[in-house]
């Protein structure tokens, strides 16, 4: 016996083992379920189930299965509405819904896609760079879990103020963490958003997005079916990383006066994963695994409960098979650790020796667990003793359910009442060429208007040669085959300001952007995933400013005929007392017959003399808008919510990339019709003459309300004259309004817009734009992420 | 084992006419990451993509091989360090050096990863560092071809202006100066960053070649400029960039005319 062998045998009998005997035996011990994040009543409620106290592994099981972050427990009572406010029609290319790793939907061909959008919030705030990689990471292994191969990925983040020590601290590492990972798995970073706000200092937002495709019969759902086939658990070994991620870490507020938690974040190894995916992959193509599940949050604990409970049977474990990258890890510290990169199947008997040839060709480490049973118990044992025998679908899928408290914060209707235009910041409206030009450009080069290359340069966006839109354009396009050019379209949005002053509003106003984004690129938006990020679900402001925002969704994703398929909910974003804005992030999938038809976001050197409309209505919309925030004002009422206008926008822009009549296409959303056409602009230095007059005149605005009202359902188009009759011939059948604002000018090298103000016009020259709006995140950012990479780099 | 790797027929694309006797080795490692739009640049220059396995040392009789891009077994030694050591690796430096009249020296390409490896494996001289902005950079670069001999750029034009685009953390040239002097007076240095300097590399070179020129190491990805569409953006539009389809092409074509 090696040394190591016997410091392995030795180790095992370091701890008494807790056996369910000797749980039953010993109803009087004390047990850790408050530290463990357990409430007293869930506590008794699992001595209920099981009619003894549990095991300590029993305990370390329900435990994470039962936190907030596995079981939903605040969040089901009302995630039901995505199940409930669907039609037939809008399930008709549902493949799978909400309740499985990812939704997946047809996309014709023989083919389907599947996307989810999750949160990995408080592990990036604690290890930046671990944290954000990891949630790329477990993303990923999600889509794997479908049968899928991933294709793409994407990042919503939203950071502190700019400014702030904290975002200094927190932005680098997130966003080197995102490409670390990201990047090596060979999967292009197709967009995403970068917002700045004081009210996420120490609770940065890193949501990331996976997307998936695969062929109809590679589909694969997590559940352990067949009496007597094999569990096996593959990929990296198990250590003591991440232990409590999901209960003790993502469950809770932060608070100055507990200890560091860096523990609990999970360390990645983006090679071992990539190297999982290829391998994973090869098991699907041959198909050799009946079920699968990855190992995210809770580790071994979900992986068996959730495939036992989604089963037909029971199985059964012996953990000591488990191979360990730290031998002194206890039964409960197994069943909890959250581990990166890996993967859990059900293989029948008879495939058994082909999948461990599969493991040998990637070099993939496995072992094998146990077998499926069918006694409808999930039985766990240690060296042969059992220490874990209860009803897998009381820890997966029967865990508390809370209805809690919520009332409208009464702080809501004053908020209402302090409308922009009532405010001092009001009185002083830029009204002349002067002012209205500086306006435009202090708006292009505030922190949230700025140019984010300095962090999407950091992400491959070319691997595997099928991006045909990344940032900046409106919505990620990937093309899934290469011979007809069928693919997806995905955007993420979200405006947290207008959730605060209206949840219900503002997530309908986040669906709607997303769905314009996916539509504007040409594409047919067809499913949606949310990560709905709010504060502690304790708060009842807080938990009404959830419901609203879910009731919102709900009820905007029935009117657009477009199901949710699944998402994350990640509460508790609070520090010290202070929460984050309601931020319910949407990601809208569309899909393409032919990617190539794919309408960039900007005018093109070869589209000089194209002419610029204006699809919709603008309204004096300045309540929650980009314009306000730099004036240091947040109130009133978001801009109204038109789901009917939103579709006849949505149809324009597909039909008009369908038959080819335009060229260039940007939805109008923070910074309105200003950052729009200075960003169409800005995308390949292309300039452009516009004139407000007739759209002051039709609406009824100020030239600032032309320029900076942040109505929706709008949006900017620049087409060839030849197309122009054709072009409005379809407004107008729709109804829909289109004004003709202005004309591509690609040898002005700059902005022109002309108005009814004093001075007539005002001019930007565009090189000098471009330099001050590129320069606003690096000349931030630059040396602090030097600093951390030297480091990094030394270590 | 090579019908395992996931290279061709992953997204079930039928494979376009070839012109004979042109076979293409793309080497997959564990890691790497840009073997399917190797195989991809290979197909439409009008080659046979040949998927070739780290751990097998057969060629399987291809006339050229592709080292791709990506973090070999992770890259967490140093960039290209282990994969040298790959059996595959013993056989293509063997035929890579092959001096003998009856067979030729094997046409390398080693793109990024893969010119990393290169150096590792003292097949190019030099080798590449951290970029000197410490970042992973992203970005459509513009490259000046200064050596059109090399079985892989031979239908280029002297001087030729070529955009790919270009995706490293550690994408910075270096090279002793005594090297250095010599591959500038050889003529060995095959593509140069043209205007700012991306990553700190020596002379702005971004790829060389080695003394018979059957050997090029580059940092930019040409794999990723060969489909309108798909590649770097150029005069004609938005990802329209298909200048990195010349080097498939120049090495597809040398082969045809078996002056490779």
């Amino acid at each position: 016996m090696s040394e190591q062998d016997t410091d392995t045998a030795m180790t095992t009998q370091q701890f008494n083992i807790d056996t369910v005997d000797h749980a039953a035996s010993t109803p009087e011990i004390d047990q850790p379920w408050a530290e463990l994040g357990l409430k007293a009543n869930e506590y008794a409620r699992i001595r209920e189930i099981l009619g003894r106290r549990p095991t300590a592994a029993e305990l370390a099981m329900y435990s994470v299965m039962w936190s907030e972050h596995c079981s939903y427990k605040s969040s089901k009572v009302h995630l039901r509405q995505f199940g409930e406010k669907v039609t037939d029609e809008m399930k008709k290319d549902l493949m799978v819904g909400i309740g499985e790793n990812a939704g997946v939907t047809d996309l014709g061909d023989g083919w389907a896609v599947t996307f989810k959008i999750e949160s990995h919030n408080h592990p990036s705030y604690v290890e930046p760079y671990q944290g954000a990689a990891t949630g790329i990471g477990g993303i990923v292994r999600d889509i794997i879990s479908m049968g899928a191969r991933p294709v793409a990925v994407m990042d919503p983040l939203r950071f502190g103020d700019i400014d702030h020590p904290d975002t200094k601290r927190v932005l680098p590492g997130v966003v080197s963490g995102i490409g670390g990972y990201g990047n090596s798995l060979g999967l292009p970073n197709i967009g995403g958003e970068v917002v700045f706000d004081e009210v996420y200092q120490q609770n940065p937002l890193v949501n990331a997005l996976a997307v998936g495709v695969l062929r109809h019969e590679d589909l694969r759902t997590a559940n352990a079916s067949g009496v007597g086939n094999k569990v096996v658990l593959f990929g990296a070994r198990t250590g003591g990383d991440g232990i409590g991620g999901a209960s003790v870490l993502a469950s809770e507020s932060f608070d100055d006066t507990k200890p560091s938690k860096r523990p609990a974040v999970q360390v990645g190894d983006p090679f071992a994963e990539k190297v999982l995916i290829e391998c994973c992959l090869e098991l699907f193509g041959k198909n050799l695994v009946e079920g699968i599940q990855d190992l995210g949050a809770a580790g071994i604990s979900c992986a068996t409960s959730e495939l036992a409970s989604n089963g037909e049977g029971g199985m059964h474990i012996e953990l000591t098979n488990v191979l360990l990258r730290d031998p002194t890890l206890t039964p409960g510290e197994i069943l909890m650790s959250e581990s990166q990169e890996r993967m859990m199947a059900v293989v029948t008997p008879e495939n058994a020796e082909a999948f461990e040839a599969v493991m040998a060709t990637w070099g993939v480490e496995y072992s094998w667990l146990g077998e499926v049973t069918g006694d409808g118990r999930l039985v766990i044992e240690w060296d042969g003793e059992t220490i874990v025998d209860v009803d897998p679908r009381t820890v997966a899928h029967e865990g508390p359910v809370y209805e809690r408290p919520y009332h409208r914060p009464s702080w809501q209707d004053t908020l209402q009442a302090a409308r922009f235009a009532e405010s001092a910041a009001a009185a002083e409206l830029p009204g002349d060429a002067e002012s209205l030009g500086q306006a435009l450009v202090d708006l292009m080069t505030s922190p949230n208007m700025a140019d984010v290359s300095w962090i999407t340069d950091q992400y491959d966006r070319f691997v595997g040669g099928n991006t045909a839109l990344s940032q900046p354009d409106d919505a990620g396009v990937i093309r899934v085959d290469e011979e007809t050019g069928l693919g997806v379209a995905l955007a993420t949005d979200c405006n947290s300001r207008y959730a605060y002053l209206d949840p219900y509003a503002g997530a309908q106003l986040a669906l709607a952007e997303a769905y314009r984004n996916v539509a504007t690129s040409g594409a047919v938006p067809v499913a949606v995933s949310d990560c709905l990020n709010f504060g502690s679900p304790e708060d009842p402001e807080i938990m009404w400013q959830f419901a609203e925002a879910v009731r919102g969704l709900a009820d905007a994703c029935m009117e657009l005929g477009i199901p949710v398929t699944g998402g994350n909910v990640s509460l508790y974003n609070q520090t010290a007392g202070r929460a984050i804005h309601p931020t319910p992030v949407v990601g809208v999938l569309g899909t393409f017959d032919d990617v190539s038809r794919r309408t960039p976001s900007g005018f093109q050197r070869w589209a000089d003399g194209q002419a610029i409309y204006l699809l919709g209505t603008t309204r004096e919309e300045l309540d929650g808008s980009e314009f306000a925030r730099l004036r240091g004002h947040l109130g009133g009422r978001p801009p109204k919510v038109n789901l009917t206008a939103e579709k006849t926008l949505g149809e324009i822009l597909i039909n008009a990339s369908r038959d080819g009549m335009i060229d260039a296409a940007h939805d109008l959303s923070e910074g309105g019709l200003a950052a729009a056409i200075s960003e169409m602009a800005l995308r390949f230095g292309v300039g452009a003459r516009i004139a407000l007059d007739e759209l002051c005149e039709r609406d009824g605005l100020t030239p600032a309300a032309a320029l900076f009202s942040e109505s929706q359902a709008r949006a900017l188009v620049a087409l060839p004259r030849s197309e122009e009759l054709r072009f409005t011939d379809m407004t107008t059948a729709r109804g829909f309004p289109a004004l003709r604002l202005g004309v591509v000018d690609a040898e002005s090298g700059g902005l022109e817009v002309t108005g009814p103000f004093d001075g007539e016009s005002f001019g930007i020259g565009l090189d000098d734009l471009k330099q001050a709006w590129s320069q606003v995140i690096p000349s931030r950012f630059d040396a602090v992420q030097n600093a951390t990479e030297a480091v990094r780099t030394e270590q | 084992m090579t019908s395992a790797i996931p290279l061709i027929g992953d997204f079930r694309a039928e494979t376009p006419r070839q012109l004979d006797g042109a076979r293409i080795g793309v080497v997959t490692f564990p890691g790497t990451l840009d073997d399917r739009d190797a195989a991809r640049a290979v197909r439409l220059a009008g080659g046979t993509a040949v998927p070739l396995w780290h751990a097998d040392t057969s060629l399987h009789g291809v006339d050229a091989v592709i080292l791709p891009g990506g973090f070999s077994y992770g890259d967490y030694l140093r960039a290209g360090a282990i994969a040298r050591f790959a059996p595959v690796m013993e056989t293509i430096i063997a035929e890579a050096q092959a001096t003998s009249t009856s067979s030729s020296p094997l046409p390398v390409l080693g793109i990024c990863n893969g010119f990393q490896i290169l150096t590792e494996a003292h097949l190019l001289p030099g080798s590449m560092v951290k970029n000197d902005h410490l970042k992973f950079l992203c970005t459509d670069q513009v490259l000046r071809v200064e050596n059109t001999t090399t079985a892989w750029t031979s239908q280029f034009t002297e001087d030729e202006l070529i955009a790919v685009p270009m995706k490293n953390q550690d994408g910075q040239y270096v090279v002793s100066a005594a090297e250095l002097e010599q591959i500038e007076a050889e003529g060995r240095v095959v593509f140069r960053y043209v205007g700012a300097n991306p990553n700190g590399s020596r002379n702005g070179i971004a790829g060389v070649t080695n003394a018979a020129g059957n050997v090029v190491g580059l940092m930019p990805h040409p794999e990723h400029a060969v489909e309108p569409g798909y590649g770097p953006d150029d005069a004609t539009g938005m990802r329209n960039g298909t200048d990195g389809l010349t080097i498939f092409t120049s090495v597809v074509s040398s082969l045809a005319k078996g002056t490779a």
